[in-house]
Protein backbone atom coordinates (compact mmCIF):
# COMPACT_ATOMS: atom_id res chain seq x y z
CA UNK A 1 0.00 0.00 0.00
CA UNK A 2 1.39 3.24 -0.66
CA UNK A 3 1.30 5.62 1.44
CA UNK A 4 -0.46 9.13 0.36
CA UNK A 5 1.63 12.50 -0.09
CA UNK A 6 1.33 14.13 3.74
CA UNK A 7 -1.44 16.63 3.26
CA UNK A 8 -1.02 20.36 4.02
CA UNK A 9 -1.37 20.83 7.99
CA UNK A 10 -4.61 22.24 9.56
CA UNK A 11 -3.16 25.56 9.56
CA UNK A 12 -1.82 25.71 6.22
CA UNK A 13 -5.55 24.18 5.13
CA UNK A 14 -6.93 27.11 6.99
CA UNK A 15 -4.86 30.01 6.34
CA UNK A 16 -5.93 29.05 1.98
CA UNK A 17 -9.04 29.73 2.96
CA UNK A 18 -9.89 25.66 1.56
CA UNK A 19 -12.62 23.49 3.19
CA UNK A 20 -10.80 22.01 5.98
CA UNK A 21 -11.73 18.56 7.44
CA UNK A 22 -10.98 17.36 10.87
CA UNK A 23 -12.57 14.15 12.64
CA UNK A 24 -13.08 12.82 15.93
CA UNK A 25 -10.74 10.15 17.14
CA UNK A 26 -11.38 8.25 20.73
CA UNK A 27 -8.99 6.83 21.93
CA UNK A 28 -9.59 2.83 23.39
CA UNK A 29 -10.39 1.54 26.90
CA UNK A 30 -7.06 -0.10 27.25
CA UNK A 31 -3.94 -0.16 26.48
CA UNK A 32 -4.00 -1.36 22.99
CA UNK A 33 -1.56 1.39 20.51
CA UNK A 34 -3.19 -0.19 17.47
CA UNK A 35 -6.75 0.69 18.23
CA UNK A 36 -5.80 4.42 17.47
CA UNK A 37 -3.45 3.70 14.56
CA UNK A 38 -6.51 1.53 12.94
CA UNK A 39 -9.19 4.48 13.10
CA UNK A 40 -6.45 7.34 12.37
CA UNK A 41 -5.21 5.01 9.39
CA UNK A 42 -8.85 5.04 7.87
CA UNK A 43 -8.58 8.54 8.13
CA UNK A 44 -5.77 9.41 6.59
CA UNK A 45 -5.93 11.09 3.18
CA UNK A 46 -9.10 12.26 4.20
CA UNK A 47 -9.04 14.54 6.63
CA UNK A 48 -6.31 17.87 7.55
CA UNK A 49 -6.20 16.07 11.15
CA UNK A 50 -7.98 14.15 13.55
CA UNK A 51 -9.18 15.40 16.99
CA UNK A 52 -7.88 12.88 19.83
CA UNK A 53 -10.02 13.40 22.69
CA UNK A 54 -9.67 13.60 26.43
CA UNK A 55 -11.17 10.64 28.24
CA UNK A 56 -14.23 12.19 26.48
CA UNK A 57 -17.86 12.58 28.46
CA UNK A 58 -15.35 12.13 31.62
CA UNK A 59 -14.86 8.24 30.61
CA UNK A 60 -11.51 6.94 31.14
CA UNK A 61 -9.59 6.68 27.93
CA UNK A 62 -6.04 6.40 27.10
CA UNK A 63 -4.74 9.91 27.36
CA UNK A 64 -5.11 12.65 24.68
CA UNK A 65 -1.37 13.13 24.38
CA UNK A 66 -0.22 9.50 24.04
CA UNK A 67 -3.00 9.19 21.79
CA UNK A 68 -1.74 12.24 19.29
CA UNK A 69 1.48 10.80 19.65
CA UNK A 70 -0.11 7.59 18.03
CA UNK A 71 -2.08 9.53 15.47
CA UNK A 72 1.41 11.05 14.55
CA UNK A 73 3.06 7.94 14.20
CA UNK A 74 -0.13 7.01 12.11
CA UNK A 75 0.63 9.80 9.77
CA UNK A 76 -2.35 12.12 10.42
CA UNK A 77 -1.91 15.11 12.59
CA UNK A 78 -3.74 15.47 15.64
CA UNK A 79 -5.33 18.07 17.02
CA UNK A 80 -5.35 17.34 20.70
CA UNK A 81 -8.36 18.06 22.96
CA UNK A 82 -7.18 19.22 26.53
CA UNK A 83 -10.08 20.09 29.35
CA UNK A 84 -10.22 21.94 32.62
CA UNK A 85 -11.77 18.74 34.26
CA UNK A 86 -8.82 16.67 35.68
CA UNK A 87 -6.01 19.03 35.88
CA UNK A 88 -5.32 22.31 37.73
CA UNK A 89 -3.32 25.41 36.13
CA UNK A 90 0.05 23.53 36.69
CA UNK A 91 -1.15 20.79 35.25
CA UNK A 92 -2.56 22.24 32.45
CA UNK A 93 0.14 24.11 31.68
CA UNK A 94 2.70 21.20 31.87
CA UNK A 95 0.69 19.22 29.30
CA UNK A 96 0.39 21.87 26.42
CA UNK A 97 4.22 22.43 26.55
CA UNK A 98 4.89 18.42 26.56
CA UNK A 99 2.18 18.80 23.29
CA UNK A 100 4.59 21.17 21.63
CA UNK A 101 7.64 19.67 22.86
CA UNK A 102 6.15 15.95 21.78
CA UNK A 103 5.55 17.66 18.04
CA UNK A 104 1.93 18.31 18.21
CA UNK A 105 0.72 21.22 15.87
CA UNK A 106 -2.57 21.74 17.38
CA UNK A 107 -4.82 21.97 20.71
CA UNK A 108 -8.13 22.22 21.18
CA UNK A 109 -8.83 23.98 24.47
CA UNK A 110 -12.08 23.32 26.66
CA UNK A 111 -14.13 22.46 30.07
CA UNK A 112 -14.95 19.28 29.74
CA UNK A 113 -17.84 17.50 30.91
CA UNK A 114 -18.50 17.18 34.63
CA UNK A 115 -17.25 13.79 35.81
CA UNK A 116 -20.74 13.11 37.37
CA UNK A 117 -22.08 11.83 34.65
CA UNK A 118 -18.97 9.68 33.60
CA UNK A 119 -17.45 6.41 34.46
CA UNK A 120 -16.46 7.84 38.08
CA UNK A 121 -18.84 9.66 39.23
CA UNK A 122 -16.94 10.12 42.69
CA UNK A 123 -14.00 11.35 41.17
CA UNK A 124 -13.18 15.18 42.43
CA UNK A 125 -13.54 17.74 39.42
CA UNK A 126 -11.19 20.37 38.78
CA UNK A 127 -11.73 23.25 37.26
CA UNK A 128 -9.14 25.37 38.21
CA UNK A 129 -9.54 27.63 34.84
CA UNK A 130 -12.40 27.83 32.41
CA UNK A 131 -12.18 27.16 28.81
CA UNK A 132 -11.72 30.69 28.08
CA UNK A 133 -8.91 31.14 30.61
CA UNK A 134 -7.66 28.31 29.34
CA UNK A 135 -7.15 29.92 25.86
CA UNK A 136 -5.80 32.92 26.82
CA UNK A 137 -3.13 30.94 29.07
CA UNK A 138 -2.25 29.15 25.96
CA UNK A 139 -1.93 32.22 23.87
CA UNK A 140 0.09 33.65 26.76
CA UNK A 141 2.53 31.07 26.86
CA UNK A 142 2.79 31.32 23.05
CA UNK A 143 2.90 35.00 21.98
CA UNK A 144 4.63 36.06 25.34
CA UNK A 145 6.83 33.35 26.52
CA UNK A 146 5.27 33.46 29.66
CA UNK A 147 3.32 31.19 31.86
CA UNK A 148 0.04 32.14 34.29
CA UNK A 149 2.51 32.89 37.50
CA UNK A 150 5.09 35.40 34.42
CA UNK A 151 8.27 32.84 34.77
CA UNK A 152 9.49 32.39 30.75
CA UNK A 153 9.29 29.49 28.42
CA UNK A 154 12.30 29.06 26.60
CA UNK A 155 11.78 28.27 24.20
CA UNK A 156 7.51 29.09 23.73
CA UNK A 157 5.48 26.52 22.27
CA UNK A 158 3.91 27.20 19.15
CA UNK A 159 0.37 25.25 18.69
CA UNK A 160 -2.75 26.47 17.01
CA UNK A 161 -5.00 27.77 19.71
CA UNK A 162 -8.80 26.14 19.09
CA UNK A 163 -12.32 26.33 21.05
CA UNK A 164 -15.06 24.73 20.85
CA UNK A 165 -18.65 26.64 21.02
CA UNK A 166 -22.41 25.30 21.26
CA UNK A 167 -24.41 27.43 19.11
CA UNK A 168 -27.65 25.55 20.23
CA UNK A 169 -27.57 26.10 24.34
CA UNK A 170 -28.99 28.68 25.90
CA UNK A 171 -28.80 31.74 26.50
CA UNK A 172 -28.95 31.78 22.43
CA UNK A 173 -28.03 36.06 22.65
CA UNK A 174 -24.71 35.19 23.73
CA UNK A 175 -23.56 32.27 22.17
CA UNK A 176 -21.50 34.36 19.45
CA UNK A 177 -20.66 36.94 22.01
CA UNK A 178 -18.89 33.69 23.82
CA UNK A 179 -16.94 32.82 20.87
CA UNK A 180 -15.87 36.55 20.86
CA UNK A 181 -14.47 35.83 24.27
CA UNK A 182 -12.59 32.74 23.11
CA UNK A 183 -11.28 34.33 20.26
CA UNK A 184 -10.26 37.88 22.44
CA UNK A 185 -8.43 35.02 24.44
CA UNK A 186 -7.29 33.89 22.17
CA UNK A 187 -8.45 30.74 19.82
CA UNK A 188 -7.62 30.64 16.16
CA UNK A 189 -10.06 28.17 15.17
CA UNK A 190 -13.29 26.65 16.60
CA UNK A 191 -15.46 24.00 16.24
CA UNK A 192 -18.74 23.42 17.15
CA UNK A 193 -21.30 21.13 18.33
CA UNK A 194 -23.04 18.91 16.18
CA UNK A 195 -25.50 20.80 13.67
CA UNK A 196 -28.65 19.31 13.16
CA UNK A 197 -30.60 21.90 13.00
CA UNK A 198 -29.21 23.88 10.13
CA UNK A 199 -31.61 27.15 10.34
CA UNK A 200 -30.11 27.63 14.06
CA UNK A 201 -26.93 27.48 13.21
CA UNK A 202 -26.68 29.64 10.26
CA UNK A 203 -28.41 32.27 12.86
CA UNK A 204 -25.40 31.85 15.50
CA UNK A 205 -23.21 32.32 12.39
CA UNK A 206 -25.17 35.36 11.41
CA UNK A 207 -23.85 36.75 14.73
CA UNK A 208 -20.86 35.41 14.48
CA UNK A 209 -19.95 37.23 11.52
CA UNK A 210 -21.57 40.54 12.48
CA UNK A 211 -19.13 40.65 15.67
CA UNK A 212 -16.19 40.24 12.76
CA UNK A 213 -15.53 36.53 14.13
CA UNK A 214 -14.81 34.51 11.26
CA UNK A 215 -12.57 36.86 9.93
CA UNK A 216 -10.16 36.12 13.24
CA UNK A 217 -11.28 32.77 14.23
CA UNK A 218 -11.61 29.60 11.80
CA UNK A 219 -15.37 27.87 12.14
CA UNK A 220 -15.51 24.27 11.85
CA UNK A 221 -18.84 23.09 12.08
CA UNK A 222 -19.55 20.05 14.25
CA UNK A 223 -21.30 17.12 12.23
CA UNK A 224 -22.12 13.27 12.66
CA UNK A 225 -24.27 10.77 11.13
CA UNK A 226 -27.24 9.26 13.82
CA UNK A 227 -26.79 5.62 12.65
CA UNK A 228 -29.92 4.08 14.28
CA UNK A 229 -33.56 4.93 16.45
CA UNK A 230 -31.74 3.50 19.62
CA UNK A 231 -28.49 6.19 18.80
CA UNK A 232 -31.29 9.06 18.26
CA UNK A 233 -32.58 8.32 21.45
CA UNK A 234 -29.40 7.94 23.59
CA UNK A 235 -28.02 11.02 21.92
CA UNK A 236 -30.99 12.83 22.83
CA UNK A 237 -31.22 11.62 26.36
CA UNK A 238 -27.76 11.59 27.27
CA UNK A 239 -25.16 14.23 25.74
CA UNK A 240 -25.44 17.58 26.97
CA UNK A 241 -26.39 20.54 24.87
CA UNK A 242 -27.31 18.33 22.07
CA UNK A 243 -30.08 19.67 20.18
CA UNK A 244 -31.65 17.02 17.25
CA UNK A 245 -34.87 18.29 15.60
CA UNK A 246 -37.48 16.01 15.22
CA UNK A 247 -36.55 16.44 11.06
CA UNK A 248 -33.97 14.02 11.84
CA UNK A 249 -36.26 10.99 13.38
CA UNK A 250 -38.90 11.55 10.64
CA UNK A 251 -36.36 11.10 7.97
CA UNK A 252 -34.54 7.83 10.21
CA UNK A 253 -38.22 6.50 10.38
CA UNK A 254 -39.63 6.56 6.44
CA UNK A 255 -36.73 4.55 5.78
CA UNK A 256 -36.67 0.36 5.92
CA UNK A 257 -34.93 -0.49 9.59
CA UNK A 258 -31.71 -2.15 7.21
CA UNK A 259 -31.20 1.19 5.49
CA UNK A 260 -31.53 3.61 8.64
CA UNK A 261 -27.50 3.59 8.77
CA UNK A 262 -26.75 4.50 5.07
CA UNK A 263 -29.73 7.26 5.42
CA UNK A 264 -28.11 8.81 8.29
CA UNK A 265 -24.74 9.16 6.29
CA UNK A 266 -26.15 10.56 3.66
CA UNK A 267 -27.91 13.22 5.89
CA UNK A 268 -24.63 13.48 7.43
CA UNK A 269 -23.23 14.60 4.25
CA UNK A 270 -26.73 16.49 2.93
CA UNK A 271 -25.93 18.86 6.17
CA UNK A 272 -22.12 19.20 5.21
CA UNK A 273 -22.86 20.28 2.22
CA UNK A 274 -25.61 23.08 3.61
CA UNK A 275 -22.91 24.38 6.29
CA UNK A 276 -20.54 24.68 4.01
CA UNK A 277 -22.68 27.23 1.93
CA UNK A 278 -22.59 29.60 4.58
CA UNK A 279 -20.81 32.33 4.57
CA UNK A 280 -18.01 32.08 7.17
CA UNK A 281 -17.46 28.51 7.75
CA UNK A 282 -14.10 27.21 6.88
CA UNK A 283 -14.73 23.49 7.33
CA UNK A 284 -16.34 20.86 9.24
CA UNK A 285 -15.31 18.72 12.09
CA UNK A 286 -16.76 14.85 11.73
CA UNK A 287 -17.99 13.24 14.86
CA UNK A 288 -18.60 8.85 14.28
CA UNK A 289 -17.79 7.78 17.50
CA UNK A 290 -17.57 3.86 16.97
CA UNK A 291 -17.92 4.64 13.33
CA UNK A 292 -14.52 6.65 12.51
CA UNK A 293 -13.94 3.91 9.39
CA UNK A 294 -17.07 4.75 8.03
CA UNK A 295 -15.97 8.84 7.88
CA UNK A 296 -14.38 8.48 4.50
CA UNK A 297 -17.99 7.33 2.78
CA UNK A 298 -19.91 10.35 4.69
CA UNK A 299 -17.16 12.51 2.99
CA UNK A 300 -17.03 11.27 -0.26
CA UNK A 301 -20.60 11.95 -0.27
CA UNK A 302 -20.79 15.11 0.58
CA UNK A 303 -18.48 15.55 -1.93
CA UNK A 304 -15.27 16.12 -0.09
CA UNK A 305 -13.30 13.61 -1.91
CA UNK A 306 -8.96 14.61 -1.77
CA UNK A 307 -6.71 14.55 -5.02
CA UNK A 308 -5.04 11.35 -4.37
CA UNK A 309 -6.86 9.43 -2.04
CA UNK A 310 -10.47 7.45 -2.48
CA UNK A 311 -10.47 4.53 -4.09
CA UNK A 312 -9.22 2.18 -1.49
CA UNK A 313 -11.41 4.02 1.07
CA UNK A 314 -14.88 3.89 -0.03
CA UNK A 315 -16.87 0.72 1.05
CA UNK B 1 -31.43 7.64 36.19
CA UNK B 2 -33.41 10.36 37.64
CA UNK B 3 -33.33 8.49 41.06
CA UNK B 4 -29.67 8.08 41.24
CA UNK B 5 -28.72 11.30 40.10
CA UNK B 6 -30.61 12.63 43.12
CA UNK B 7 -29.18 10.79 45.30
CA UNK B 8 -25.75 11.52 43.76
CA UNK B 9 -26.71 15.42 44.33
CA UNK B 10 -27.25 14.96 48.37
CA UNK B 11 -23.75 12.91 48.31
CA UNK B 12 -22.14 15.62 47.10
CA UNK B 13 -23.99 18.55 48.90
CA UNK B 14 -20.70 20.04 49.05
CA UNK B 15 -19.83 20.81 45.66
CA UNK B 16 -21.26 24.24 44.16
CA UNK B 17 -24.86 23.80 42.68
CA UNK B 18 -26.42 26.85 40.98
CA UNK B 19 -28.29 29.55 43.08
CA UNK B 20 -31.06 31.59 41.64
CA UNK B 21 -30.51 35.06 43.43
CA UNK B 22 -32.87 36.18 45.65
CA UNK B 23 -31.68 40.22 45.62
CA UNK B 24 -32.82 41.81 42.59
CA UNK B 25 -30.98 42.60 39.96
CA UNK B 26 -31.59 46.28 40.02
CA UNK B 27 -30.88 46.11 43.82
CA UNK B 28 -28.14 44.94 43.58
CA UNK B 29 -27.26 47.56 41.26
CA UNK B 30 -28.02 50.01 43.92
CA UNK B 31 -26.36 48.77 46.31
CA UNK B 32 -23.02 48.73 44.48
CA UNK B 33 -23.23 52.40 43.55
CA UNK B 34 -23.65 52.65 48.09
CA UNK B 35 -20.97 50.40 48.57
CA UNK B 36 -18.49 52.16 46.10
CA UNK B 37 -14.90 53.10 47.43
CA UNK B 38 -14.48 56.05 48.56
CA UNK B 39 -12.18 58.11 52.14
CA UNK B 40 -14.71 56.75 54.59
CA UNK B 41 -14.83 52.44 53.36
CA UNK B 42 -10.92 52.90 52.66
CA UNK B 43 -10.92 53.87 56.48
CA UNK B 44 -13.22 50.98 58.13
CA UNK B 45 -11.46 48.41 55.70
CA UNK B 46 -7.64 49.39 56.73
CA UNK B 47 -9.95 49.29 60.93
CA UNK B 48 -11.13 45.73 60.13
CA UNK B 49 -7.92 44.71 58.35
CA UNK B 50 -6.16 45.63 61.78
CA UNK B 51 -7.61 43.29 64.31
CA UNK B 52 -7.96 39.68 62.83
CA UNK B 53 -11.11 39.78 65.00
CA UNK B 54 -12.57 42.26 63.94
CA UNK B 55 -11.93 41.03 60.31
CA UNK B 56 -13.72 37.62 60.96
CA UNK B 57 -16.39 38.80 62.33
CA UNK B 58 -16.72 40.86 59.30
CA UNK B 59 -15.93 38.62 56.90
CA UNK B 60 -18.90 36.07 58.40
CA UNK B 61 -21.25 38.84 58.21
CA UNK B 62 -20.44 39.54 54.64
CA UNK B 63 -20.67 35.43 54.39
CA UNK B 64 -24.21 35.50 55.62
CA UNK B 65 -25.71 38.04 53.50
CA UNK B 66 -24.04 37.37 50.78
CA UNK B 67 -24.73 33.39 51.44
CA UNK B 68 -28.42 33.71 51.77
CA UNK B 69 -28.42 36.10 48.60
CA UNK B 70 -26.45 34.48 46.48
CA UNK B 71 -25.13 31.38 47.48
CA UNK B 72 -21.87 33.10 47.79
CA UNK B 73 -19.20 30.56 48.92
CA UNK B 74 -16.86 33.28 50.12
CA UNK B 75 -13.94 33.09 46.90
CA UNK B 76 -13.09 36.33 48.23
CA UNK B 77 -13.30 38.21 44.67
CA UNK B 78 -16.24 39.12 43.93
CA UNK B 79 -17.39 38.79 40.22
CA UNK B 80 -21.34 39.94 40.73
CA UNK B 81 -21.47 43.37 39.83
CA UNK B 82 -20.24 42.12 36.46
CA UNK B 83 -22.17 39.11 36.27
CA UNK B 84 -25.83 40.26 36.81
CA UNK B 85 -25.56 39.93 40.64
CA UNK B 86 -25.71 36.14 40.04
CA UNK B 87 -22.71 34.17 41.61
CA UNK B 88 -20.95 32.27 39.20
CA UNK B 89 -19.07 30.22 41.58
CA UNK B 90 -22.12 28.61 42.61
CA UNK B 91 -21.45 26.28 38.40
CA UNK B 92 -20.81 22.92 39.15
CA UNK B 93 -17.89 23.92 37.22
CA UNK B 94 -17.13 27.23 38.41
CA UNK B 95 -17.07 29.05 35.51
CA UNK B 96 -16.59 32.64 35.31
CA UNK B 97 -16.65 33.56 31.70
CA UNK B 98 -20.15 32.46 30.80
CA UNK B 99 -21.84 28.93 30.56
CA UNK B 100 -20.97 25.68 29.50
CA UNK B 101 -21.97 23.96 26.24
CA UNK B 102 -24.07 21.96 28.25
CA UNK B 103 -27.03 24.19 29.31
CA UNK B 104 -30.37 21.78 28.52
CA UNK B 105 -32.52 24.01 25.81
CA UNK B 106 -35.11 24.37 28.97
CA UNK B 107 -32.25 26.30 30.30
CA UNK B 108 -31.57 23.42 32.95
CA UNK B 109 -27.56 23.02 34.23
CA UNK B 110 -26.24 20.23 32.98
CA UNK B 111 -24.90 18.93 36.71
CA UNK B 112 -28.23 18.90 38.21
CA UNK B 113 -31.15 18.86 35.63
CA UNK B 114 -33.01 20.55 38.16
CA UNK B 115 -31.68 23.29 38.66
CA UNK B 116 -31.86 26.19 36.04
CA UNK B 117 -28.61 27.14 35.12
CA UNK B 118 -26.72 30.04 37.41
CA UNK B 119 -25.29 31.95 33.66
CA UNK B 120 -28.60 32.11 32.13
CA UNK B 121 -30.07 34.24 35.38
CA UNK B 122 -26.46 36.26 35.21
CA UNK B 123 -27.75 37.23 31.31
CA UNK B 124 -30.99 37.50 31.51
CA UNK B 125 -30.24 39.69 34.67
CA UNK B 126 -27.77 42.01 32.54
CA UNK B 127 -29.64 42.01 29.63
CA UNK B 128 -32.70 43.54 31.39
CA UNK B 129 -30.46 46.18 32.78
CA UNK B 130 -28.43 46.89 30.08
CA UNK B 131 -25.52 45.48 31.10
CA UNK B 132 -24.71 42.55 28.49
CA UNK B 133 -21.31 44.20 27.89
CA UNK B 134 -20.64 43.34 31.42
CA UNK B 135 -20.77 39.72 30.08
CA UNK B 136 -18.35 40.20 27.83
CA UNK B 137 -15.01 41.03 30.06
CA UNK B 138 -12.13 38.56 30.56
CA UNK B 139 -12.64 36.96 34.02
CA UNK B 140 -8.74 35.97 34.85
CA UNK B 141 -8.31 33.15 36.94
CA UNK B 142 -9.13 33.08 40.56
CA UNK B 143 -6.54 32.89 43.05
CA UNK B 144 -6.95 29.85 44.95
CA UNK B 145 -5.09 32.02 48.31
CA UNK B 146 -8.01 33.89 49.22
CA UNK B 147 -10.52 31.75 49.51
CA UNK B 148 -12.41 33.33 53.03
CA UNK B 149 -11.25 36.99 52.55
CA UNK B 150 -13.89 39.21 52.91
CA UNK B 151 -14.32 40.90 49.04
CA UNK B 152 -15.89 43.87 50.74
CA UNK B 153 -12.54 44.82 51.80
CA UNK B 154 -10.56 44.10 49.42
CA UNK B 155 -13.01 45.83 46.91
CA UNK B 156 -12.82 49.35 49.21
CA UNK B 157 -9.06 48.64 48.90
CA UNK B 158 -8.80 48.26 45.48
CA UNK B 159 -7.56 44.92 45.10
CA UNK B 160 -9.79 43.56 42.89
CA UNK B 161 -9.25 46.18 39.76
CA UNK B 162 -7.76 43.75 37.74
CA UNK B 163 -10.04 40.37 37.79
CA UNK B 164 -11.04 41.01 34.81
CA UNK B 165 -10.67 42.21 31.96
CA UNK B 166 -11.39 44.18 28.46
CA UNK B 167 -10.03 43.97 24.66
CA UNK B 168 -7.94 41.48 22.82
CA UNK B 169 -4.72 42.89 24.40
CA UNK B 170 -4.93 42.63 27.62
CA UNK B 171 -2.34 40.33 29.49
CA UNK B 172 -3.56 37.15 31.19
CA UNK B 173 -1.81 38.24 34.59
CA UNK B 174 -2.66 41.36 36.02
CA UNK B 175 -0.11 43.83 35.94
CA UNK B 176 -0.30 43.56 40.30
CA UNK B 177 1.14 39.82 41.08
CA UNK B 178 -1.72 38.63 43.07
CA UNK B 179 0.92 37.74 46.04
CA UNK B 180 1.81 41.09 46.61
CA UNK B 181 -1.45 42.78 47.11
CA UNK B 182 -1.80 41.64 50.78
Amino acid sequence: MTVPPSPPSLRSRLESAQTAVTAEVGPPRGADPEAVRRKVEALRGWVDAVNITDSQSAHVRLSNWAGSILALAAGVEPVMQLTCRDRNRIALQSDLLSAAALGVPNVLLMTGDHPRFGDHPDAKPVFDLDSVQLVWTARTMRDEGRLLSGRTLDPPPHWLIGAVENPFAPPAGFRAARLGKKVAAGAEFVQTQFVFDVPAFTRWMTGVRELGLDARCKVLAGVGPVRSLRALEYMRGNVPGLWIPDEIGRRLRGVPPGRVADEAMTMCAEIIQQVLRIPGVSGVHVMAPGFEHGIPEILARAGLTRAGVGSGHAH
Amino acid sequence: MNTAGRRGARSIAAWPRPVRPRLPAWLGYRIQRLLAPNACYRWLAGWLERSPARYRAFAAAEQAAKGELFGCRMCGQCTLPVTGYACPMTCPKQLRNGPCGGVGSDGSCEVYPDIRCVWLEAWERAERHGRVADLHLLQRPVDHRRWGESAWVSYWHGRDDGLWAAGDASAIRDSVPAAERR
